[in-house]
């Protein structure tokens, strides 16, 4: 398995999110490896949870079909460390503190490592107020990733450098996950910012889902992160893994020649 | 200066990055407020001309002959313009987003009274304002729908999740991340990320004050038991502060124990919950073995909320406060009690807290004093006393 | 004792049955001695402050003024008073009155269901019993005060004689006082009625002139150029302009309602456009035709849509010591609109009348004049006549 600084060695990064458990785990590990053969640089684990307040429609309803079907945190690490061997792109998980908090937050930190993960965002938990979960999960091998959002200031940039790992993930405009109307003009601007404070690899996510604003994202950025554009498209297939297929592959494709048209 | 984000191990700020810039801008204006003579002159008048306070402190002499047990004293926050206590807090932050040159206001509402004392907050001073609140509230509580509306306010329907307050909250939480450059966030209880909690209770802290000057008035000496109901848990917060430093005085929080605690249908956070996260704070929340928050039951809509105040959560663990609980049942008896002794129609709200004030103060020696806090009026809560009214004379 | 004159001018007196007679004088001592008794005044006082909420403040109304950028506007808050009017004023009185007199059953009329509220209220905080007549067209269109009513433990009885509205209400609640020769506490909502009432409701209501009186001067160091209030039988504007007669340079306005206008059929302006008659029990202005009929009165506001009004009304009318105006239906819905918005205030469709009349005149007074209106009650009562009415446009 890479390492989640090495997924983004050499080229630019395709970066995406699906729900875990959306509509069963069956379906997600199917994906998983999909998107691991389709050449997905790191794949983002959504853990399902009640209230995500970070997130826009398209992950909301995600979410509360993956609970339907009966997704747990529990559950999803089995998964993942059934596949562990079978996927070679580094899985990272992206959840809310209270799943984690009802686990345990050290059994997270020892399980999540142990089921192969490379690193964990929690968007409800910014660093000032992430420290234990952070070092207990670096005590496994594990990156705390942090975001940064167009109205951190300076001050608060610098810290969130100094604490981070993996990478970045840099998110693209003021809002939550999903389409809007516009996602912000040339984020050129925006990522020199933050690169004067990091060598860390800086992945631009929220509202990127066409080849075109992947594309633009990818001229500045080391990596895109593509989420509920993928999750939308897949939804009407259902559990049907050749309409799965034939959906997914030519998305990919696309986003993954729009990402790897500009070299690093 | 900083103030601490923590009740204990409570509280903090458990919200995406792109609000904590905003939380950093509001802490500040928050406490340079604090220091700034000029915006108690602008809030004292309005406390006093507008929301009409003091709110009195008034003996029950019918309860208490009835019960034949404590002097029951009651705090007439009912009495406040709009209905309740939530206006003294939606004033208090709706100046405060004026001052920091805010145009817009974003507010979160259950039953419709603290999205009502926010649309009133905005007309008052002239800025737009939206709030959000659940589909199945905006049925049940179609009176205050009506009356934002007129007062100005957009109410947006919320189709996610529960259709409730937790949703409503998840969504004005949303719709923050996604304006937070210009609008305010006026969160209606001590809930939230820091600096909410604090700020909402020292909005909230006249009610306790002002009953503790009123009772050495009349009485020459303290409570000896303060009872409020417990919902996010500001009516209860604003009333316990001043009497947190007297420790002969016994607080009780009362939370809505739905059709009973047992049935797992209920509100009552800290008798049944465990510590967690939502909505920006660590504190006592509902929920599963999965962390999945769970969907909290009142017949009070004001109180039907799955996580509680960082204080409280404080306040119990380390037994300065008691928290109990009173169901539906209780608190529809309690409702009609108090209609009928003293003429006074309660919030259902309210209720619980004076349920258990019916069920224990009989058996405290007559020269106790429990003073109650009436947090709101029940008119809004005249539906559904009826419709239950209806289904008893059927059944 | 001295016995206290039954009449203003030419108007009032007790145009009763003699059945009644016994009943009124024994009503009338009562008062006057409560009027001499401390504890009394003591009990009232602390149920005012504590129960009611008194004083209500007097809130300078900042972007009303400024809308209108002529006088500065003063709003007497009685809409925050317990029940969310100022009838409960008179009520507690006349309650305390009737426990004081070993009264255990108390009857009152109601129109909007405000007066019947208050009195249910009363009762249930004094232990008495309650019966409520109401028009059956006021028990449907105002179904959550009735509901209101009997939860407070009242027994609300419909009222199917006439219009079925509230000058049948008070027919009734009359007739059945006169059944039972005056055992009952007969506990009338207005300055209306045969004498002592009048007096009475004017007396326990001018606590709201006085407070006003006294806030002003602390806030202007002067007294108000104007004071307004709106009319139906008159309580809230008596109780209001009563500290301010013996001061001429105030102007005193009464607003009545014109409903469709008033020289449709369709009003309430009893001042404006009725005659002095007789109308339960006193000598007053009152609408009636040709023939001597009482006719109906019309206004969106059912606390309005009375055809008589207070005796002490038709003396000041007269004297021409107040000038009593009118405003329509659409100007107080726009008042009450105006006021939502502006002030972030549901003032009762009442109170609307008398803010429609600020609006339409305090623009064009100088801007060191202080007008001073009377916000008898709060609106959440009438949300359902403004809606079906927003919804109809
Ligand atoms: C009258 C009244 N009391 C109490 C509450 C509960 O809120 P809190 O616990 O924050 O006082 C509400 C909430 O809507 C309310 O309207
Ligand atoms: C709020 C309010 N204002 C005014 C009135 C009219 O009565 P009066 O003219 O006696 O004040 C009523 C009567 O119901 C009322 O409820």
């Amino acid at each position: 398995m890479k390492s989640l600084s090495s997924a983004f060695e050499g080229k630019k990064a395709l970066v995406t999110y699906i729900a875990a458990g959306d509509p069963d785990l069956d379906t997600t590990a199917y994906l998983l490896k999909l998107l691991d053969t389709e050449g997905v640089d790191v794949l983002e684990v959504g853990i399902p949870f009640s209230d995500p307040l970070a997130d826009g429609p398209v992950i909301q309803q995600a979410s509360q079909r993956a609970l339907a079907g009966g997704a747990t945190l529990k559950k999803i690490l089995g998964m993942l460390k059934d596949l562990r061997n079978e996927i070679s792109a580094p899985r990272v998980l992206m959840g809310y503190m209270n799943s984690v908090i009802a686990y345990g937050q050290e059994k997270f930190a020892a399980d999540a490592a142990g089921a192969g993960v490379s690193g964990v965002i929690i968007p409800d938990l910014p660093f000032h107020q992430g420290e234990k979960l952070a070092s207990l999960l670096r005590e496994q091998g594990v990156d705390f990733i942090l975001m940064v959002t167009p109205n951190t200031p300076a001050e608060r940039l610098r810290g969130i450098c100094e604490r981070a790992s993996g990478f970045l993930y840099c998110v693209s405009r003021l809002g939550v996950t999903g389409e809007s109307g516009t996602a912000g003009a040339s984020p050129k601007e925006y990522i020199d910012r933050i690169r004067s404070h990091t060598s860390l690899p800086l992945a631009l996510g929220f509202g990127v889902g066409t080849p075109e604003k992947a594309a633009l994202a990818a001229e500045a950025a080391d990596g895109v992160v593509v989420g509920s554009a993928l999750i939308s498209l897949l939804e009407p297939c259902g559990t049907d893994r050749e309409l799965l297929r034939s959906k997914a592959v030519p998305f990919l494709r696309s986003l993954r020649e729009a990402v790897g048209r500009t070299r690093r | 200066m900083k103030t601490s984000m923590y009740f204990g191990p409570f509280g903090g700020q458990y919200v995406p990055e792109t609000l904590v810039p905003a939380l950093d801008e509001l802490e500040k204006a928050y406490l340079a407020s604090l220091e700034d003579p000029s915006f108690s002159a602008e809030m004292a008048p309005l406390l006093r001309d507008y929301v009409g306070r003091p709110s009195p402190l008034y003996f029950a002499p019918r309860i208490t002959e009835s019960l034949g047990g404590a002097k029951v004293y009651l705090k007439r926050e009912d009495l406040n313009h709009t209905g309740a206590h939530k206006i003294n807090n939606a004033l208090g932050q709706v100046l405060l987003a004026r001052r920091m040159g805010k145009r817009r206001i974003i507010a979160e509402t259950g039953a419709g009274m603290h999205g009502v004392a926010t649309a009133t907050a905005a007309a008052l001073f002239g800025l737009e304002c939206v709030v959000y609140m659940g589909e199945e509230d905006v049925h049940r509580q179609a009176a205050n729908v009506a009356r934002m509306d007129l007062l100005g306010a957009k109410v947006v329907s919320v189709m996610s999740g529960t259709r409730t307050l937790k949703d409503a909250v998840n969504e004005a939480i949303r719709d923050w991340v996604t304006t937070v450059e210009d609008s305010f966030y006026v969160i209606g209880s001590v809930m939230g990320p820091h600096p909410y909690p604090l700020m909402v209770r020292d909005f909230q802290k006249i009610i306790g004050e002002e009953a503790k000057a009123q009772i050495l008035e009349k009485e020459g000496r303290l409570p000896d038991q303060v009872v409020a109901c417990v919902g996010g848990g500001s009516n209860a917060m604003g009333i316990f502060h001043a009497f947190v430093e007297h420790p002969e005085v016994a607080l009780v929080g009362v939370e809505a124990a739905g059709r009973g605690v047992e049935t797992g249908l209920h509100a009552a956070t800290i008798s049944a919950g465990k510590p967690g996260v939502l909505h920006g704070s660590y504190s006592y929340v509902l929920y599963d073995g999965d962390g999945q928050i769970q969907p909290a039951h009142s017949i009070s809509a004001g109180l039907d909320y799955p996580g509680v105040g960082p204080e409280h959560s404080h306040l119990a663990e380390t037994g300065r406060a008691s928290y109990v609980s009173a169901t539906d049942d209780e608190a529809v008896e309690a409702f009609r009690r108090t209609c009928r002794l003293e003429g006074i129609i309660p919030a259902l709200e309210s209720s619980h807290a004076l349920a258990h004030v019916y069920r224990s103060a009989g058996s405290l020696p007559k020269d106790t004093i429990v003073l109650v806090n009436l947090s709101g009026r029940g008119d809004k809560d005249m539906d559904t006393i009826l419709s239950l009214q209806s289904k008893e004379e059927q059944s | 004792m001295k016995k206290l004159s039954m009449t203003f001018g030419p108007f009032g007196g007790q145009h009763v049955p003699e059945v009644l007679l016994p009943a009124l004088g024994e009503l009338e001592e009562a008062f006057l001695a409560s009027r001499e008794d401390l504890s009394f005044a003591e009990e009232m006082t602390h149920l005012l402050r504590d129960y009611v909420g008194r004083p209500s403040p007097l809130y300078f109304a900042s972007r009303i003024t400024e809308s209108l950028g002529g006088a500065k506007v003063y709003l007497k808050r009685e809409d925050l008073n317990h029940t969310g009017a100022h009838k409960i004023n008179n009520v507690l009185g006349q309650a305390l009155l009737a426990k004081r007199m070993g009264k255990k059953r108390v009857i009152a009329e109601t129109g909007a269901g405000m007066h019947g509220v208050a009195t249910a209220t009363a009762a249930a905080l004094f232990g008495l019993e309650c019966t409520v007549y109401m028009g059956e067209e006021d028990v449907r269109r105002q179904a959550p005060n009735v509901a209101r009513m009997k939860l407070l433990g009242a027994e609300v009885i419909p009222v199917t004689s006439g219009t079925r509205t509230l000058a049948d209400a008070v027919d009734e609640a009359i007739a059945a006082w006169v059944g039972e020769a005056g055992k009952s506490f007969y506990l009338l909502g207005s300055v209306v009625g045969p004498h002592p009432y009048p007096l009475m409701v004017r007396e326990f209501q001018k606590i709201i002139g006085e407070e006003a009186k006294a806030q002003i001067l602390e806030k202007e160091r002067r007294l108000p150029d104007r004071v307004v209030a709106c009319v139906g039988g008159g309580s809230n504007a008596m109780g209001l302009f009563h500290a301010f007669v013996e001061h001429p340079e105030v102007a005193l306005v009464g607003v009545e309602a014109a409903g469709k206008g008033v020289d449709s059929e369709f009003h309430a302006a009893t001042l404006t456009k009725g005659k002095p008659g007789v109308l339960h029990g006193s000598y007053s202005y009152v609408l009636y035709d040709e023939n001597g009929e009482v006719q109906p009165a019309y206004s969106i506001s059912a606390g309005l849509d009375y055809p008589g009004v207070g005796p002490e009304h038709s003396h000041l009318a007269e004297t021409g010591r107040a000038s009593y105006v009118s405003a329509t239906d659409d100007e107080a819905v726009d008042a009450f609109l105006r006021t939502c918005r502006l002030e972030g205030i549901i003032p009762a469709l009442e109170s609307s009348h008398a803010l429609a009349h600020v609006y339409r005149t305090a623009g064009s007074l100088p801007k060191d004049s202080i007008v001073l209106a009377n916000l008898s009650g709060r609106g959440d009562k009438d949300m359902d006549t403004i809606l079906s009415l927003l919804q109809g446009k």
